[in-house]
């Protein structure tokens, strides 16, 4: 009887295939658990995620593109070199650890934020944190080697013959030729982040849709494990279009290509 | 001449290899990934307890330098009375052994896909580049989620799913350099000898894009051992009682409020490997000119 309920006496591939009809027009079946649409359940824990997504990209770019640019101007100097060691340790942070390093410290020692859970605004600080630590390593680098780039080409040095301050050329003509690759990357990194917080998602019980693909993992709930990948990577996918977009806006040159 | 004054001319300023720093730095991370190395080889002779025999009135004894040292036990003992050192070794063999055994079969996927697209270019180029952006768009950790919840948590399982999945930069690397080093003339002059294309792969390309691989060698297999102890950590990597480093920190996780080294330890460890496998990597791409991205 269940077996004939969920469709599980047929073939494999012919489930299959009545998935992938469904799931084209957004009907992903009803969870085992949870006795509800997935459709809803995704669509009630997505913004969740995204929140998180978006807080950590936020904290990962107010960190990071600074840190780039003092670095570059200061190349080979040892501002650079700090960077770059703080650029490596970011690297090698295993991210569950560092959220359990500031939960004990965040949330136990000093109180100030809640240890975990989902409600109000201070749940995504320290996920957003730790979130964004995966992030700044790479935006970091990027940001640097850009503005290095940048500010070694020949229009800087116009720039500088006419006599426009430092911080105009810096920030109007470097920078903004610097962000190319980095806006590229920060919206390929946004989709690394949602695939990395199933890990913070789950380490500090915040629900969204990282939760619910670990929880129903443990629960062999698997229309809802099938629905987050499909999700997660259309998303992802999506991102890759919008960074080459944004890439368009920002540089008149590509725009014919 | 200040720095400050002449940025454009301290920009195009070539950074010299041999820089102190650089050196400290690649030193310490080939002590380190070198102490790791020799530490899981040698794991069964030198631990100083079994790491899996459980001695329940000696749970969650602190480490030598806290109050309450029992002078046995010198990193303490977990909520079970293991030995922490003992398991943190044989955590190191783990950690070691999904790093290597990623970087082996990653390896080999990527860089042939990525050699022979980058070699023979058009059509099949196209493939290799489609296969690239079809990996790139898989989530690893939400698979590798997947494929345990499937067949169940085991260590071969974990290293072969993370193997098949990490090699999208081994390929993108090797293709662009496979690219660049088509063009020069002793391939071309390997071609006119009549060499077969096998040869001028393994003879002639392979060889001279070498120092770019090991870079990312070192990425992937640091990327390997953090993505190993996440999902450890998540209950869906190495199962128990196998002393994997994120295994540790997950069974510690109950205790850390109170007892909080039972989940410092771990995680110093794999901090400290991961950061001296960059440090090494990085040092690499430095010495040898190689690059990493794309």
């Amino acid at each position: 009887m269940i077996r004939r309920a969920y469709g599980l006496d047929q073939p494999v591939i012919v489930q299959f295939g009545n998935w992938v009809a469904k799931a084209a027009v957004g009907d992903f079946g009803e969870s085992y658990f949870f006795k509800q649409r997935v459709s809803e359940l995704i669509g009630a824990r997505l913004p969740i995620t995204l929140t998180l997504g978006l807080v950590g990209l936020a904290i990962a770019a107010v960190v990071s593109i600074p840190l780039g640019v003092l670095a570059a101007v200061r190349e080979s100097t040892a501002i650079d070199r700090a960077v770059q060691v703080v650029a490596l340790i970011g690297q090698a942070m295993p991210s569950f650890w560092l959220g359990l390093i500031l939960m004990i410290v965040f949330g136990i020692k000093l109180a100030w934020l809640p240890v975990s859970g989902t409600g109000t605004w201070q749940h995504y600080v320290m996920p957003g944190i730790v979130l964004a630590f995966s992030a700044i390593p790479a935006l970091t680098r990027l940001t640097r080697s850009g503005m290095i780039q940048a500010l070694a080409s020949d229009y800087i040095r116009t720039a500088r013959a006419k006599g426009l301050s430092s911080g105009s050329i810096l920030i109007k003509h470097a920078l903004r030729n610097a962000a190319i690759p980095v806006v590229a990357i920060a919206t390929v990194q946004l989709g690394f982040m949602l695939g990395g917080s199933i890990v913070i998602e789950t380490v500090f019980a915040l629900h969204g849709v990282g939760f619910l693909a670990w929880e129903s993992i443990g629960k062999n709930d698997f229309p809802v494990v099938q629905a987050v990948v499909l999700v997660l990577a259309l998303i992802y996918v999506g991102l890759t279009l919008l960074a080459d977009m944004i890439n368009a806006v920002l540089d008149p040159r590509l725009r014919s290509a | 001449m200040s720095a400050v004054a002449e940025p454009a001319r301290l920009a195009h300023r070539r950074r010299l290899p041999g820089g102190i720093g650089r050196w400290v730095g690649t030193g310490l991370g080939g002590v380190i990934v070198g102490a790791a190395v020799l530490v899981a080889l040698l794991a069964p002779w030198i631990v100083p307890h079994d790491p899996f025999a459980q001695d329940l009135p000696k749970r969650l004894l602190p480490p030598f330098w806290m109050d309450g040292y029992d002078g046995i036990h010198v990193f303490g003992t977990d909520q079970l009375g293991r030995d922490y050192l003992s398991r943190l070794i044989y955590g190191a063999r783990i950690s070691m052994l999904i790093g290597v055994s990623t970087v082996v079969t990653s390896g080999l996927i990527g860089i042939t896909l990525g050699v022979v697209g980058g070699y023979a270019g058009g059509r099949v180029d196209d493939a290799v580049l489609f296969a690239i952006t079809t990996r790139l768009s898989i989530p690893v950790v939400l698979v590798a989620l997947a494929v345990v919840g499937l067949f169940g948590s085991s260590l071969s399982l974990l290293a072969l799913t993370l193997g098949l999945l990490l090699w999208d930069r081994f390929a993108v690397v090797a293709r662009s350099t496979t690219m660049q080093v088509r063009q020069l003339d002793y391939v071309a002059a390997a071609w006119c000898a009549g060499c077969s294309r096998v040869h001028i792969l393994l003879r002639e390309v392979l060889p001279n894009i070498a120092s770019h691989l090991a870079v990312v060698a070192t990425l992937e297999m640091a990327l390997a051992i953090l993505l190993e102890a996440a999902l450890s950590f998540l209950g869906l990597g190495v199962p128990p009682p196998l002393p994997s480093w994120g295994l540790m920190i997950a069974e510690a996780k109950g205790y850390m409020f109170f007892t909080p080294w039972v989940i410092m330890i771990p995680g110093v460890a794999l901090f400290v490997l991961v950061f001296g496998i960059n440090l090494l990597g990085d040092g690499l791409r430095d010495l040898l000119g190689a690059r990493a991205d794309p």
